[in-house]
């Protein structure tokens, strides 16, 4: 039983030791004219669904939960969040090429059509991200709009 | 009076714009002569040359076979053609091409490669790789129109396609067999344009 008390402790000690790493940053306060719902003057019951479902991932600005202040949540959070702007990143939208623009697009419809975003991972925590089957259909009319505008 | 300009207007625009795409066609029949007067006779309806190139060889056959594993509804096969795909696509020298096409042609490039990659990153997903094949080959007709070809490609369209709104795909032959939707509707789509090589 000793070496399960030893490994208890070193636990305990690596644990605490990591939650000096500094927590999550991805909050820049500033909307950047490339923003997605900036450029394409996007009306304000769309933003607001973008905003709840998608910019924590997918923009600069990230609403964090309580637990991100928690190592090492925060880390995975934060590799995380790094995956999702590569991808699609709304605060950048409108420094993408036209043809980007479109595929991207097409990509974010398609992915909220087949219910693959947003992530039910996340979706389980963050109960307000959710889409109902009136904001699912609204989002991806608008999207739908715009994309065909382009 | 009145009433009866309006029609006669549209009228003589209709035979006006009549005559001048006739006129358009003769041109491009002149151009090359007998071999696109047979080709014209088939369902072929519109040509466009390009400059003969091989700087986009390795990118084409690597298009072809992406687009033919689609066609076998071979997700696994698709997905390593996109990796190849990929790969050609980062040797793609745009620093050779001229200066007036570059930044085009840097989008066109960056767009590609980040549809080659999602196609290779799908395996198992074929539904996901074809959207991505669509915006791909949009990019590989406008990179070929730039840059040129070493062989002749058919631009081929399927009207049916992402909801009814279409998409093309180029193809090696113009025997209809369709990559976005394989053996669902293999014969879905129609030769749009003959992209010839100067």
């Amino acid at each position: 039983m000793k070496w399960l008390k030893r490994f208890g402790i070193v636990l305990l000690i690596v644990l605490a030791g990591i939650q000096f790493i500094p927590s999550g940053s991805n909050q820049s306060s500033e909307v950047p004219s490339t923003d997605f719902v900036k450029a394409f003057n996007i009306n304000e019951d769309i933003a607001q669904t973008l905003s709840n479902s998608c910019y924590d991932c997918h923009s600069n600005h990230t609403n964090y939960p309580w637990y991100n202040r928690v190592q090492p949540i925060s880390l995975l959070l934060e590799n995380h969040i790094e995956k999702a702007k590569e991808e699609l990143n709304f605060s950048e939208f409108a420094s993408y090429s036209t043809r980007k623009q479109k595929i991207k697009l097409k990509s974010i419809i398609s992915q909220i059509e087949k219910d693959e975003m947003p992530l039910a991972s996340y979706t389980i925590i963050h109960r307000n991200a959710r889409l109902s089957k009136e904001k699912k259909e609204a989002l991806i009319d608008y999207l739908n709009s715009i994309r065909r505008s382009l | 009076m009145n009433t009866m300009k309006k029609p006669m207007i549209l009228l003589s625009l209709v035979i006006f714009s009549w005559g001048a795409f006739a006129q358009h066609d003769h041109s491009k029949m002149g151009h090359s002569g007998m071999e696109s007067k047979k080709k014209d006779k088939s369902s072929v309806s519109s040509s466009i040359e390009v400059e003969h190139s091989k700087s986009v060889t390795n990118i084409i056959d690597n298009y072809l076979a992406l687009k033919n594993a689609l066609v076998e509804d071979n997700s696994k096969k698709a997905a390593s053609s996109g990796k190849s795909l990929y790969d050609a696509l980062s040797k793609f020298n745009i620093s050779a091409q001229p200066k007036s096409n570059q930044k085009e042609l840097g989008e066109i490039i960056d767009n590609a490669s980040e549809n080659a990659e999602h196609i290779s990153e799908n395996s198992g997903k074929i539904d996901h790789q074809r959207e991505h094949f669509e915006s791909l080959s949009t990019d590989l007709k406008d990179l070929i129109v730039l840059t040129g070809s070493d062989r002749t490609l058919y631009q081929t369209y399927c009207p049916m396609y992402n909801n009814s709104e279409g998409g093309i795909w180029l193809s090696e032959t113009t025997g209809i067999k369709n990559p976005f939707y394989g053996s669902q509707m293999l014969k879905c789509g129609s030769v749009q344009q003959e992209i010839m090589v100067k």
